[in-house]
């Protein structure tokens, strides 16, 4: 399904502040797979997700999604397989634009963006039915700014808009970091029902380890650009966070943190 | 009497310019300043047809797919050059300074005689003789009002939204599998046309095209915009480009008060710190989406 091969990527090239994340670096996710990912900070987990969705070049390497080159494809374009959510709960949604224009937007993801009336009536109660599985209300205040919502309303919104059109892939890059515990674990609820109605293959980062145990069908902790441990199936299911941790903590020791 | 209407004639054209500006500083979140220059290049393009025996009306539509082509101008330097928002204004602004002066051959092109879209053969056949002084100010209304409602329903339609987006959260355009400098192209480019329009309707209503004319223009389409977004913000049943409108016209006619006391060399002083006072009120730009996670 998605494959990154022999991935280089020095930062700051050709001066004192180089740094070399990624030196022959290589990751296959199977089609269906839910793929948690941990790590420490700087360890390359989110330069990774930018490097799959486009946002930063890489030096040399490929990049493949279902067997087809998408190594120079630019950003916007490959998004058209791609459904992102960021940390920030402010970056998936327009703070200006009411709930209804909001999912509109959305709805309308690969197709042209024309003349014809921006919010199609006959939608809106496709809409609202969906807004309604989230349990907080959004159905009856369709016409409010997003704006106004919270943080943790507008990342319910934000991982709705990013998977109602059909999409290949799932990006969620931290995106329970910014909330509040119950929150958190409401829209991680929520991320896990939607993966498994749409089947959608998902590569989640995240910094909470008992997340990272509890949901997704394989384990990922990076290190140095690296991936240093890569457990799926059974042998995910049985590891349990203090496993985690322990590695974690081996390897923060290591470089003296 | 002739006071009030000539104030308001003023102010709904800058009105025109004025839903530009809102475009471009409002909606994408872009200080435009190339307006500077595309207000006179609406203009040069109007008095250089309309010395040639081209139609009026037909040199409003000429003005507008000029300033669009401006504005594409300044939106390629930005996105494809990767010039900052700011600079990319300034830099056609200088450039469109040359060109409108080539256009229009001299600096100064008067219109004494010739027709325009507010005294032609045509207007004098169907217009009654007992209302001619308002026409003018009738011509004006309804072309202000057909931009306004034009804009109105660009902004609900799916590219509108999708302009609405840019400016807001240009990574949620990305994310729609969009590519967020076009969008912001197509934002200029709409903005720039209404401002030509705007300065093709000035100089027909002076009778004049002055190479002077688009100094300041910016800051009169930046004090409506502020104006009437936000002292008319409490008035929500005013849609955002009534309140344009409306704001330029209050704009003008506190110049136009402010003037009285005046000579006309002060204009630009005053224009510019009514706009001072305006931004102090209303607590100047907004803050932009990162900042309020």
């Amino acid at each position: 399904m998605l494959e990154l091969n022999n991935i280089h990527k020095l930062y700051n090239p050709g001066t004192v502040n180089e740094i070399c994340l990624f030196d022959n670096f290589n990751l296959t996710v199977n089609k269906g797979e839910f793929v948690s990912v941990v790590g420490s900070n700087g360890s390359g987990k989110t330069s990774m997700l930018n490097i799959i969705c486009g946002s930063i070049p890489i030096d040399s390497g490929s990049i493949l999604v279902k067997d087809k080159d998408i190594t120079r494809e630019k950003e916007y374009k490959r998004n058209e397989r791609i459904g992102r959510v960021y940390q920030n709960p402010a970056m998936g949604t327009c703070p200006s634009m009411t709930i209804l224009e909001n999912m509109s937007l959305a709805d309308n993801k690969g197709k042209s963006y024309g003349l014809s009336r921006g919010t199609n009536k006959d939608r809106i109660d496709y809409y609202k039915q969906i807004l309604s599985q989230l349990n907080l209300g959004l159905e009856d205040k369709i016409n409010i700014k997003v704006g106004s919502l919270s943080g943790g309303q507008r990342q319910a919104m934000a991982l709705l808009m990013s998977t109602m059109t059909p999409i290949e892939f799932l990006i969620l890059d931290e995106h329970t970091a910014a909330l509040d515990p119950k929150t958190a674990e409401l829209i991680m609820e929520l991320t896990d029902r939607l993966i498994r109605e749409k089947d959608l293959t998902t590569i989640m980062v995240t910094h909470n380890l008992r997340y990272a145990i509890e949901y997704g069908s394989r384990l990922i902790m990076m290190h140095q650009g690296e991936c240093v441990l890569d457990k799926a199936g059974e042998e995910k299911q049985n590891m349990s966070t203090e496993d985690v941790l322990r590695l974690f903590n081996e390897i923060s020791i290591e470089c003296g943190n | 009497m002739d006071f009030i209407i000539s104030f308001i004639e003023q102010g709904l054209i800058y009105g025109v310019l004025a839903l530009g500006v809102y475009i471009t500083y409002k909606i994408l979140d872009f200080p435009d300043l190339s307006v500077d220059g595309t207000f006179p290049l609406g203009a040069s393009v109007t008095a250089t047809l309309i010395v040639r025996g081209v139609n009026p009306y037909l040199t409003l539509l000429i003005a507008f797919a000029v300033g669009v082509a401006a504005g594409i101008c300044t939106g390629l330097i930005h996105v494809k050059c990767q010039v900052r928002d700011l600079l990319a204004g300034i830099i056609m602004m200088t450039a469109l300074w040359t060109i409108n002066l080539r256009i229009a051959g001299t600096a100064n092109v008067p219109m004494l005689s010739q027709q325009t879209i507010f005294k032609n053969d045509m207007l004098n056949s169907i217009i009654p003789s007992g209302i001619s002084g308002y026409v003018k100010l009738l011509m004006i209304v309804i072309l202000a009002l057909v931009c306004k409602l034009l804009m109105d329903g660009y902004l609900k339609t799916k590219s509108g939204y999708l302009l609405r987006a840019v400016g807001d959260n240009d990574v949620l355009v990305t994310s729609l599998a969009k590519d967020q400098g076009n969008v912001k192209i197509l934002g200029l480019a709409i903005a720039n046309g209404l401002v030509a329009l705007a300065g093709s309707m000035f100089c027909q209503y002076q009778r004049v095209f002055d190479i002077s004319m688009g100094t300041g223009a910016v800051v009169i389409g930046l004090a409506s915009v502020i104006i009437g977004t936000s002292i008319l913000k409490k008035l929500t049943f005013f849609k955002p480009t009534s309140a344009v409108l409306l704001g330029a016209v209050i704009y003008m006619a506190c110049v136009a008060m402010a003037l009285k006391k005046c000579t006309p060399q002060d204009t630009k002083l005053i224009t510019a710190i009514l706009l001072l006072a305006v931004l102090v009120i209303s607590h100047g730009r907004r803050k932009k989406v990162k900042t309020n996670a």
